[in-house]
């Protein structure tokens, strides 16, 4: 790794996971003040109600429940499974997809609405081209 | 506005055939579509072409260049899996439009094996199993647990779906397999995604299909003996719901679809002998039961339990095969199934024709999403 990714910090793994390299990383929506629509990453228009303006930033919870899942057997090479894909609600708006950890991947342990926490971590050991390490959410089941 | 008739239509065999060209496999299908109308290259006002592999080179033109040159208007379509259906339907509004009397419709796809989808990488690192899948089969499993949450639909309901389609398939010669598969060896076939194994994903296979469609003067002038008449044509796009931009909503633009379907032909579901819809994977198939209004909301388990939608059930669904064993060559697909309504429209599909049957339905998904829906009606 050089030395200028060392000196950056991990980076995050999606342009909406802010405070990466801190001790409090969090979760980023788009509110929009029109209609209340939740979205992942910035915008300047909402796909909800067509508003051209007003959509604000807002932290997005660190909890939420599991809406739908599935667990997956095959991937592409390289990829370790089996894992749980997991869809989360968060508690007060916004829907993410993730890898739902510290859970066996075996459906008969696995609960619809069960509470999960969103938790922050290496991601994976992944780094890209450059060597730049990552930081990634994970859900697993509410402490 | 004239109605809009099918005079001929065609597939190949599906299966694979990396000897071909895209634009060579298309023109198979297009051949055979017009021996089947009793038509030439000539007569064709305009060509509409779906494709996705290969969507920004020019299919359509190169498909000219393998069957005749003549200097006609042609559109290159590409709509994801909905793409067949998508210049099917471009086809039929220049119909509809009065700008032309005949045309042709042309799907065709060549696929590699393997998995579709993954997590977008763009720029940084993989996102695929970090950021949960993007896989096709993981997206469509997630889809199917969602109706396993609402309605208690379970692993041996969805793959139950799968026996039938490929039991269906056993009668149908264009199919890519022709095996029976029993639930044991579905429910115990490798898992992909719970709770879709191998044997409840649908088949990456080559192929083609065509239609040429006319309108009611040229049907008139050609003959209406098997005559199949588009009776509604539609596409929708998927409509802003909470979740659909992390976990794509299939249902609420099918639904949209339906109910213009329903419509524009001026009939309900009740009125549909057969349906031939997109089961990319079996559970897919079991929430467009419902999407489709085939039955109500949280009856598709005990619809599929009870044979309602086998051959020979109240409205047989995927009597060719369907995605999962007839396969599934993306741009074809939605033409493909245009094919098989017609074909026991006509009462010409052998050993699994629906019997009596009038009015029939497609129905297509492309995901990220486009949901395409034909009802064609028997006319003779």
């Amino acid at each position: 790794m050089s030395e200028s990714a060392e000196a950056q910090g991990p980076l995050p793994v999606v342009d909406w996971l802010k405070g990466a390299g801190g001790d409090d990383p969090y979760l980023e929506g788009h509110k929009c003040g029109g209609c209340g629509a939740i979205y992942l990453g910035e915008r300047s228009n909402c796909s909800s109600c067509g508003a051209r303006e007003g959509i604000e930033a807002t932290r997005l919870s660190s909890s939420g429940k599991l809406y739908s899942f599935c667990i997956v057997h095959r991937s592409f090479p390289g990829i370790d499974v089996p894992y749980i894909s997991a869809i989360v609600d968060l508690d007060g708006g916004g829907t993410i997809k993730g890898n739902l950890i510290n859970i066996e991947p075996d459906p008969s342990k696995i609960e619809f609405d069960m509470p999960v926490d969103v938790v922050f971590a290496d991601a994976l050991g992944r780094k890209d081209k450059d060597g730049n390490s990552y930081i990634s959410y994970f859900f697993q089941p509410a402490a | 506005m004239s109605d809009v008739y099918i005079v001929g239509v065609d597939m190949i065999k599906f299966g694979r055939f990396p000897e071909k060209t895209v634009p060579q496999l298309g023109a198979q299908a297009a051949l055979m579509a017009l021996d089947d109308a009793g038509l030439k290259i000539q007569d064709m006002q305009a060509l509409y072409c779906g494709n996705l592999g290969q969507a920004s080179a020019m299919v359509g033109q190169r498909l000219l260049q393998e069957i005749g040159q003549t200097g006609i208007s042609v559109v290159n379509c590409a709509n994801a899996c909905a793409t067949g259906a998508t210049a099917f339907r471009e086809g039929w509004m220049s119909i509809k439009a009065g700008v032309f009397d005949c045309v042709l419709a042309v799907g065709v796809e060549q696929m590699g094996k393997g998995l579709l989808g993954g997590a977008g990488s763009g720029t940084g690192i993989p996102k695929e199993g970090l950021l949960g899948s993007g896989t096709m089969p993981a997206v469509f499993a997630e889809a199917g647990m969602e109706h396993t949450r609402n309605h208690g639909t379970t692993f041996e309901q969805f793959a139950k779906v799968s026996v039938k389609n490929h039991h269906h398939s056993t009668m149908n010669p264009k199919a890519m397999y022709q095996i029976e598969t029993p639930l044991e060896t579905v429910m115990n076939a490798e898992m992909i995604s719970y709770p879709n194994t191998k044997l409840m994903c649908s088949v990456n296979v080559d192929g083609s299909a065509a239609a040429v469609l006319v309108s009611e003067k040229k049907a008139r002038e050609i003959g209406m003996d098997r005559a199949v008449k588009v009776k509604a044509s539609v596409l929708a796009s998927d409509p802003f719901t909470d979740r659909d931009l992390t976990m794509p909503d299939v249902n609420a633009v099918t639904r949209i679809a339906a109910k213009q379907a329903y419509e524009m032909a001026g009939c309900g579901p009740e009125d549909i002998n057969l349906v031939e819809l997109h089961d990319c994977f079996a559970t897919a198939e079991i929430l467009h039961y419902e999407n489709l209004g085939l039955c109500a909301d949280g009856e598709a388990g005990r619809m599929i339990d009870e044979g309602e939608v086998a051959l020979g059930g109240r409205v047989p669904v995927n009597v060719s095969g369907g995605l999962l064993s007839k396969g599934h060559p993306l741009g074809a697909t939605g033409i493909a199934n245009i094919y098989e309504v017609s074909t026991h429209l006509r009462g010409e599909a052998d050993k699994r024709q629906v019997e009596g049957a009038r009015l029939g339905m497609t129905h297509v998904i492309g995901l990220g999403s486009a949901c395409g829906i034909h009802i064609l009606e028997k006319v003779a």
